[in-house]
């Protein structure tokens, strides 16, 4: 429909510059300038190398963006940014090129929430969002269940990793591997031809006793590096393929049970995982298992949506602008821990801030996503 | 001609505008954290109090660095989408020639701005519109040699008085004078420097060697 919505989304929170044009849930198109092959080397995100690369491919990225919208840049009625969670200077160069943008064509501007922007992308997959939602969203910088009744304003945490985020777990074991960086796709691929059940790795915060919506991964990391360098130190062979599969087995049963458990203890009748974990082909298999045995419909993006991406920074602006949410002010600032339960950074004149500390880096390593 | 200059490559959040003959506007603020936040409320000051509006502006100018790399990029990434969501020209100038131009001064002279991590940068001057050395990152007890026996401008300049004796003002860049110093190249038909960053600097990363054995010894 022509009066919904259209807004521009920019994302810089990690190492891919993200521009996407969305008009209401409709994806029109989907910008991605990314420096993963500059990382790769050091066997992470280097944040200053990241913020480099965004300040060299944010113009070029809004350009193509705009031209595979086919949409003039004055039509747009508004423009959304990631102002966090993510690295600070990462953030800072997209934040800084959305407020002279929207400043430039005189439309308002969105300082959104990354982590909402993540379960907000699957409206242009798989239309409104239910009310309430159930996200699981992993990636190598999150790994977190969250319930949102209205994904402008009330997002609430259920549960989340209490050390590494899942896609770390990935990238670290991958290393352990010599399978390069990143870890990821790369695991997937492997476990494809391995056998799940070959070796009984642990399952991190699944005791009666412990905290039943949070994760842990370092704990069954050291336990995979042991259990290879066992092998090695013993002259044998390390099975790569059933390594990978035994890992990744034990990584997506904690996650998938957890959220399915608190789906049900919420009465909530559907699932949506984001983040770029979501993209894992055993993930998405055995939650597709597993929801439909508990009788939940399970809502995951095509992988390109649930990696970083500008396109989910602009669903969510365009959500906040059809329904009449603050804008932000032009001293919009990035909040490299912005917390989950703010979805947006409305201006000071319409609404009451919020007092935190915002310098400090949360997402040194945020590898995977 | 309205030129919008902005600088954001030292501590100073500073913006000027620039009709070609005279600075019609400007703002400066020092607050070497708060670049981000800073920048744009100010650019909107600088418009008010001229009465115009950005889309008035003919040309943006930037100061390019050298400077600390979270704020430099605030002021080039704001100038860069000025640029494409106005069609305007962008232009940048070395951030150390606009200190000098302000310096006014017409002697071989230094200027060095606080590169942090005990080093500065800068480069030396023939007169305040004529620079001779490229722009260069060091410890200050390293350029004593080369800067001895000259005047300095500069943060960098008055913060190391041993390598520095006769150290003055000004201590940080203004848009004001970096508006002014394009003006005047710009009427000289010279051609301006494209808005990309001077870091001098490669960024800290270490290729890792090899994952941390776990298994306790
Ligand atoms: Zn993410």
């Amino acid at each position: 429909m022509a009066d919904e919505p259209l807004v521009l989304g920019i994302e810089t929170s990690c190492d891919e510059t993200g521009v996407g044009v969305v008009r209401g849930t409709t994806l029109l198109a989907d910008a991605i300038a990314s420096s993963v092959d500059e990382h790769a080397r050091f066997g992470g995100v280097v944040p200053e190398v990241a913020s480099r690369a965004h300040l060299e491919a944010m113009v070029p990225t809004i350009d193509r963006a705009l031209r595979e919208a086919g949409v003039s840049a004055r039509d747009l009625d508004g423009i959304a940014v990631t102002a966090g969670p993510g690295l600070a200077g990462a953030l800072l160069v997209g934040v800084s090129a959305a407020k002279a943008y929207a400043y430039a064509l005189g439309k308002p501007l969105y300082g959104v929430n990354h982590l909402a922007s993540h379960i907000c992308v699957d409206q242009l997959e798989h239309g409104a969002l239910p009310e309430p939602t159930m996200a699981l969203l992993v990636s190598g910088g999150h790994s977190s269940l969250l319930l949102s009744t209205d994904i402008t304003s009330d997002v609430r945490p259920m549960g989340s990793t209490i050390d590494d985020a899942a896609g770390e777990a990935f990238d670290k074991i991958a290393r352990v591997l010599d399978l390069g960086f990143p870890g990821g796709p790369v695991i997937d691929r492997y476990a494809r031809e391995g056998d799940p059940e070959a070796i009984a790795f642990p399952r991190g915060l699944t005791g009666p006793r412990d905290a039943v919506y949070d994760f842990s991964f370092s704990g069954l990391k050291t336990a995979v590096a042991r259990w290879i360098e066992a092998k090695r130190a013993a002259g044998e062979e390390v099975p790569v393929r059933d390594v990978a599969a035994s890992f990744q087995e034990a990584v997506v049963d904690v996650l998938t049970r957890k959220a399915v458990r608190a789906c049900k203890d919420e009465g909530v009748d559907h699932l949506m995982i984001g983040g770029g974990v979501a993209a894992n082909s055993r993930l998405r298999a055995l939650a597709q298992e597993r929801c439909e045995a508990a009788g939940i419909r399970l809502r995951v993006p095509r992988p390109k949506l649930c990696t970083d991406n500008g396109a989910m920074v602009a669903a969510l602006g365009a959500e906040m602008v059809a329904r009449g949410r603050a804008a932000s002010d032009w001293d919009l600032s990035a909040d490299s821990s912005l917390p989950v339960t703010d979805p947006h950074v409305p201006g000071t004149s319409q609404a009451h801030g919020h007092g935190h500390d915002h310098v400090h880096e949360t997402a040194k390593e945020n590898l995977y996503s | 001609m309205l030129l919008l200059a902005l600088d954001t490559a030292t501590p100073a959040v500073t913006v000027a505008l620039h009709d070609g003959t005279d600075v019609v506007a400007s703002s400066s603020q020092v607050d070497a954290r708060r670049h981000g936040e800073l920048l744009l409320p100010a650019v909107d000051r600088v418009l008010a109090e001229a009465g115009t509006r950005l889309d008035a502006v003919t040309g943006i100018v930037v100061g390019v660095g050298p400077g600390p790399y979270t704020g430099l990029r605030v002021g080039l990434m704001t100038a860069d989408t000025f640029g494409l969501a106005l069609g305007v020209p962008v232009h940048g100038l070395c951030t150390l020639d606009g200190l000098a131009y302000a310096s006014g001064l017409d002697v071989p002279f230094v200027v060095a701005t606080d590169a942090r991590r005990k080093e500065v940068y800068w480069a030396r001057y023939a007169d305040a519109r004529t620079r001779v050395t490229d722009p260069a990152v060091d410890r200050p007890a390293e350029i004593a040699d080369a800067v001895a026996g000259l005047p300095a401008v500069g943060a960098g300049a008055l913060l190391y008085p041993d390598t520095f004796p006769s150290a003055h003002e000004p201590e940080h860049v203004s848009a004001a004078a970096l508006a002014s110093l394009a003006a005047v190249r710009l009427a000289a038909g010279e051609e301006l420097s494209a808005p990309r960053p001077l870091y001098l600097r490669r960024p800290d990363a270490q290729v890792p060697k090899n994952y941390k054995v776990v298994t306790p010894k």
